[in-house]
């Protein structure tokens, strides 16, 4: 088992997690509500990574974050190294390939959430901030915990744009993807195995207790 | 008048201009689609109106370059389905209007309010733990608890029981004794309105058929589509004209109403206009006809239907075949003047319960 490689995939599916949320919040929540004839196509360009292939997705961020392009020479700039091959670089993909993942599930949340509850929230004197906080987020809770359970097991098992973006350093940038990849390529099956087996637990366990969450909180609001 | 409206949209479609009565429940009465919901969003400000100027009292809310946001308006609403928060308690609900206040004076009022709107003890329940008339009034609670200035009702009472909602009935109208505040009530039922309203505005495709306290709305429609609305199936056309003695006559078929209450400004020609079903009287059979009876009318009955304690019959005015007129009357009154089909009756159509309609919807 590679002690280093599982801290890391935790760390970043964390890191990403503590990024992504606030972001698909308030991402998820103007697409619920937006009237924007733009929608279908920020939603398209949201949905991206759920239909490219990492390979293409992952040469973009590495153009994106190569010396060649104004965020790369920013980042080198203000952090000293570069932005590919790097913990951050890894964070930043990471980000992005999630998005669907995390907006979605908290859009359609949104979404659930009668109109006239909104409106009763203005109604009863509450601005957005404390309709939102008050009033949305508890009745969104389930989307945003699916959300964060999809991103935090997306991310742990993330391989190809991980693969692309950030290659193959110890303790910097191998993930427990890629660490299975590379321990299976150097016939050493018994890590190997032992890791998928512990990625296929993870995973298994975080998706049916936070299904069952889903379904306990939709009965209860269904029989509301 | 406390509430000034002038609204004006495409879609839906509103050109409505109306004065609401302080104090007082206004009923906005119409169809459904009549964009009398659309009428209360725009008070709330819930509905961005292309143009719209709403004033209370002088304040403006919309219109003079001012556009309040709803949160900033002194209103509670209460909507069709109540829209109580499910994740809060009847108690939680209503505390969430009364965010201004300091946590301690805020339990207080809400308890208050609660016990005002006969849900003392509920307050820890959950919406869907509570009965329709519970929540209905768990959401009046919630609109009353700000003191707000405009109340809105948004059929509030359509998702409860008959017997539910006559009891609300009362315990809104002995709130209202108490708050005197604007309500504004959005129903298409006619009896409610009947029943709540002290004002009454008819609404029909966005626009103001006809406004003014609801006795004389109710019993005295201007025009056609007034009438309809208000269910009125007595609508005939005459003619109207003067004797030589320059009395009113108003010829329907071969009948010779004398129509003195008319207003003399109305000119002489075709006419159209209704009389209530419960404003046609019945004659005592041994009078003799056409003696000192107000413009007696001979039919005979084509139908009698009971309903309860009153009986609405439909009779044949003579020499009018296609002019079938409605009364409504008491069932005992039935017995007692031996009503039955094809029996022949005298009516009495007096001449200030004949209502001249205009054929435009203009107010």
């Amino acid at each position: 088992m590679d002690a280093t490689a599982i801290a890391l995939s935790a760390r970043l599916a964390g890191v990403t997690l503590l990024v992504l949320l606030p972001l698909a919040v308030l991402l998820g929540r103007w697409l619920a509500v937006t009237r924007t004839r733009f929608k279908p196509w920020i939603e398209g360009l949201l949905a991206l990574p759920l239909v490219l292939p990492p390979t293409v997705v992952g040469y973009y961020l590495l153009v994106a974050m190569g010396n060649q392009s104004a965020l790369g020479r920013l980042f080198e700039a203000l952090v000293g190294h570069a932005l590919a091959f790097s913990f951050g670089g890894l964070v930043f993909a990471s980000v992005l390939v999630n998005i669907p993942f995390a907006v979605q599930p908290v859009q359609r949340a949104f979404e659930s959430i009668a109109p006239d509850l909104r409106e009763a929230a203005q109604c009863c004197g509450l601005t957005r901030w404390q309709a939102l906080w008050r009033i949305e987020l508890p009745l969104a809770w389930p989307g945003l915990l699916s959300a964060a359970v999809l991103t935090f097991a997306h991310t742990l098992g993330e391989f190809g744009v991980v693969l692309m973006v950030g290659g193959n350093i110890p303790g910097e940038t191998q993930t427990v993807a890629i660490s299975i990849y590379d321990r299976t390529q150097s016939f050493d099956h018994a890590s190997a195995g032992a890791m998928a087996a512990l990625l296929l637990v993870i995973s298994l366990v975080t998706m049916a207790v936070s299904y069952g969450l889903v379904e306990r909180l939709m009965r209860r609001r269904r029989s509301a | 008048m406390s509430l000034s409206l002038d609204l004006r949209h495409d879609g839906p479609p509103l050109d409505f201009r109306a004065d609401l009565p302080r104090g007082r429940i206004t009923a906005l009465l119409g169809p459904s689609g009549s964009g009398k919901t659309s009428i209360l969003r725009a008070i709330a400000g819930l509905l961005p109106v292309r143009e719209a100027r709403v004033t209370l009292e002088g304040e403006h809310w919309d219109g003079a370059g001012v556009r309040l946001p709803t949160r900033a308006r002194s209103i509670g609403l209460v909507s069709q389905h109540y829209a109580l928060f499910p994740h809060l308690s009847a108690l939680g609900n209503v505390e969430m209007s009364l965010t201004h206040l300091p946590a301690a004076e805020r339990r207080a009022r809400a308890l208050e309010v609660l016990a005002l709107a006969h849900v003392g003890g509920l307050e820890h329940r959950r919406p869907h733990e509570l009965s329709g008339g519970q929540k209905q009034r768990v959401a009046l609670a919630r609109a009353i608890a700000r003191a707000p200035r405009v109340l809105l009702l948004d059929e509030p009472f359509s998702a409860v029981d008959r017997s539910t909602r006559k009891r609300l009935y009362l315990e809104l109208r002995r709130l209202h004794e108490q708050l005197r505040n604007t309500v504004v009530l959005v129903t298409h039922d006619l009896d409610e309105a009947a029943q709540l309203a002290d004002h009454l505005c008819l609404v029909r495709h966005g626009r103001l058929l006809q406004a003014g306290p609801a006795s004389d709305v109710l019993n005295r429609p201007r025009s056609v589509s007034a009438a309809r609305l208000l269910d009125i199936p007595n609508v005939f056309e005459g003619r109207l004209t003067r004797d030589a003695g320059d009395e009113r006559l108003l010829h329907w078929g071969p009948h010779r109403l004398r129509v003195a209450a008319l207003d003399p400004a109305l000119p002489d020609g075709l006419l159209r206009w209704a009389v209530l079903p419960s404003n046609v009287l019945l004659a005592h059979a041994d009078r003799a006809w056409n003696s000192d009876l107000e413009n007696a009318v001979q039919a005979r009955v084509l139908e009698v239907v009971e309903l309860g304690g009153e009986a609405v019959v439909r009779v044949q005015p003579a020499g009018l075949a296609d002019a079938p007129l409605q009364l409504r009357l008491p069932t005992r009154a039935i017995r007692r003047h031996a009503v039955s089909r094809d029996a022949d009756v005298t009516l009495c159509l007096r001449s200030a319960d004949i209502v001249p309609l205009c054929d435009d919807a203009a107010p």
